[in-house]
């Protein structure tokens, strides 16, 4: 072992694991496949950024649960009320902080935003333990209670948050410099759709990173492929749990918190409406992977907004009419992950 | 954990005779507890009387939900209870069933005839999309089905309130019932034991007889060979798969079954109400209400199913009334009257549900019979 590790030449000639370029072709070619449908380019662009605005946040909520199943084979059906309870959250800074959403200022507007991100995740992180706690704990190994008992999970949780913040829907304005699109020529893009694509793509660039360039992503990918060997080395795999179940539950808080303000009402039911939408997205990218949900998200997305324009009445059943392709060609999903 | 694993083998030794009519109704699958046995007696026997036995609307609509319920629950439980497998698309064939009956009797005028097509209609389309939907994700793992059914029970949903020329959208249908099912029918010109047999009466006898007749057809089915199968695989997927059994084969036929029941269930719903619409059949919160009542009532037992509706049903219509009560007694209190508003019944049935996933896998029933068995 010891004379094969000194071996530079050895190390070098680890075979390099071949990227699947498929699937990522998918997304340019049905952009570009509906220019000739749309016709007006301007529209085109239009539909273009709504339709990646809505996938950058399907892919905020979805990756977490996507992270989860991939790490702990653990099915978290109760998903949906971190999204709500990280829409709640926001209120808690735009509360006593409104004179900062009214204010002209883009850096008091986007620091609002900042705090009420960091203030979701804190909370949906603290709740998101306490959930792994007493919720999923007693049930790893078996998908049937993990289901059932997540659900019960989200109707206690959801009615908490009818107990806590009423029962009604709440309205939650956009910080006044958000509001409005930018127009080049005659292309109009919302500037809240701009601004969910650069959160979206930064953290999807910041989860690649540290799942591919971290000591800690290296211990959750090999986790992925065989946790007891893992624990075998000497490494905490529940503590390692424990840490990604905080960390997804934080990443469903911050898309709730954009998908809050895109939706710009809270009702405690929002998680699980959307719910639907992120299963979809993490079958079709195959479940456990990242890569696969944010390829999946945009995909969904985008044929949502294209159908949507072209056949209004289509579009109510586009989501299930690709996963149902996706599965056709690839039953596992577009990215399948290795199981153990 | 469930009647499988109960410590008495008695009622799978196929080999003992089979005797008496009792056992022949109930497919050998008595509910080995002499509490659970009285409850089920009186559940059965009020529901049978409730006509004569109380006044008003109130108590016969809830005992009508009871009846529908007990069919939809039994049903879900072949699927979660005897299969292993999640489906959050039971609404779904619940509401097809409704539109199929509420369309035809709006669309051909109020008579036997549209009953019958629109049930048959509806029928026919729930088997095949149960069809599509089990081959399209049970052959990877159990757990895409979950999804899956989520996903397309809400695309019917959302289609179900669009498509507002054929199902009257979020409004929904009202329709005009066959003659002998109406109010103002008389089948007896006098008073029988005090209460007036008009058509309302006989419309709940139908109910309370199909839906008698449907549950005692599923217990059949699960004590059947092919309910044995459903439950080794649920047990050992592999095993059963090593033994020659097609897992996926099996699965699906038992998700079709299921879905034909609760068409039937969803058909009957609307000729109670003489109305079918989004809310009644096909919300997403329904679904939620059903995997509440078999779970506390008892999965993979089938009469969990009954215990599971009435009481969930009762719940439904009564508890909020004494959480009324309470509530205003705590008022001036922060939080905890909201904890108990009336409002938020759900709350407390959601933490019985996760501590009866958790301390009684087998609900309600399983509970009884263990006590039961314990004493013997």
């Amino acid at each position: 072992m010891s004379d094969l590790a000194a071996d530079p030449s050895a190390v070098a000639e680890l075979p390099r694991t071949k990227t699947d370029w498929l699937p990522l072709a998918i997304v340019p070619a049905l952009a570009l496949a509906a220019l000739p449908f749309v016709g007006e380019p301007s529209s085109w662009v239009t539909l273009t950024v709504a339709g990646l605005a809505m996938g950058m946040m399907i892919f905020l909520m979805a990756s977490g649960l996507t992270l989860v199943f991939g790490l702990m084979d653990i099915i978290n059906f109760g998903h949906g009320v971190f999204i709500s309870l990280g829409a709640y959250a926001t209120l808690l800074v735009l509360g006593p902080l409104a004179g900062w959403a009214q204010a002209e200022s883009v850096w008091l507007n986007l620091a609002l935003l900042m705090l009420c991100i960091l203030a979701a995740m804190a909370v949906t992180g603290i709740v998101g333990a306490v959930f792994e706690r007493v919720i999923v704990r007693p049930v790893y190994g078996s998908h049937l209670k993990q289901i059932l008992v997540t659900m019960g999970g989200l109707i206690v949780a959801e009615q908490a948050i009818h107990a806590i913040w009423g029962a009604s829907p709440i309205p939650i304005p956009l910080p006044e410099t958000l509001r409005g699109a930018f127009i080049l020529g005659d292309v109009v893009m919302e500037r809240y759709r701009v601004f969910a694509v650069a959160v979206g793509l930064a953290v999807f660039v910041a989860m690649q990173l540290i799942l591919n360039r971290t000591r800690i992503g290296l211990l959750i990918r090999a986790g992925v492929e065989n946790p007891e060997m893992v624990e075998a080395l000497g490494y905490r795999i529940r503590r390692l749990f424990v840490s990604v179940f905080v960390a997804g539950s934080a990443l469903a808080g911050l898309g709730g918190v954009m998908w809050g303000f895109y939706r710009q009402t809270l009702t405690a039911g929002m998680g699980m409406e959307v719910m639907v939408l992120v299963f979809i997205v993490i079958i079709i990218g195959g479940l456990g992977s990242v890569g696969g949900c944010f390829v999946g998200s945009i995909l969904v997305a985008l044929v949502a907004n294209y159908v949507g324009f072209l056949a209004p009445k289509l579009a109510l059943i586009s989501n299930i009419l690709v996963m149902a392709l996706v599965l056709i060609w690839r039953p596992q999903g577009l990215f399948p992950v290795a199981r153990r | 954990m469930t009647a499988t694993s109960a410590p008495t083998g008695l009622p799978f030794d196929e080999t003992t005779p089979r005797k008496g009519a009792l056992q022949t109704i109930l497919s050998s699958d008595l509910p080995r507890s002499k509490v659970l046995s009285f409850i089920l007696l009186a559940i059965l026997l009020v529901l049978a009387a409730t006509p004569f036995l109380f006044s008003g609307s109130q108590p016969i609509s809830t005992a009508a939900k009871i009846c529908v319920f007990i069919v939809l629950v039994a049903s879900y439980d072949l699927l979660l209870g005897y299969s292993g497998i999640v489906s959050f698309a039971h609404t779904m064939f619940f509401g097809i069933g409704g539109y199929g009956v509420a369309i035809a009797l709006e669309r051909l005028g109020a008579t036997w005839t549209s009953v019958g097509l629109g049930l048959a209609a509806a029928l026919g389309s729930s088997a095949v999309l149960a069809v599509a939907i089990g081959l399209l994700s049970l052959r990877v793992r159990a757990i895409f089905f979950s999804m899956i059914t989520l996903a397309v029970a809400s695309a019917v949903a959302v289609l179900a309130s669009q498509l507002s020329d054929i199902t009257g959208g979020e409004d929904g249908l009202s329709f005009q019932l066959p003659h002998a099912l109406r109010p103002a029918f008389r089948l007896l010109s006098e008073p029988f034991l005090g209460t007036v047999v008009n058509g309302r009466i006989l419309a709940y006898y139908l109910l309370f007889f199909v839906a008698l007749g449907t549950f005692l057809l599923l217990l059949r089915i699960v004590n059947s060979p092919f309910g044995r199968v459903l439950q080794a695989i649920r047990e050992n997927e592999f095993r059963a798969e090593a033994l020659g059994y097609r897992v996926v084969a099996y699965r699906t036929v038992a998700s079709v079954i299921s879905a034909l029941a609760a068409t039937v269930a969803g058909a009957l719903m609307a000729l109670w109400l003489r109305y079918n619409g989004p809310d009644t059949t096909l919300s997403f919160s329904i679904m939620i209400d059903i995997l509440l009542m078999v779970v506390i009532g008892g999965m993979g037992t089938m009469y969990g199913a009954v215990i599971g509706a009435t009481l969930f049903v009762l719940a439904q219509s009564y508890l909020q009334v004494l959480m009324e009560a309470g509530s205003t007694a705590l008022s001036g209190i922060p939080v905890l009257p909201n904890l108990i508003h009336p409002d938020r019944w759900l709350l407390w049935l959601g933490a019985l549900f996760i501590v009866s996933v958790y301390a009684f896998p087998g609900g309600i029933v399983g509970r009884l019979r263990q006590g039961r068995s314990s004493q013997a």
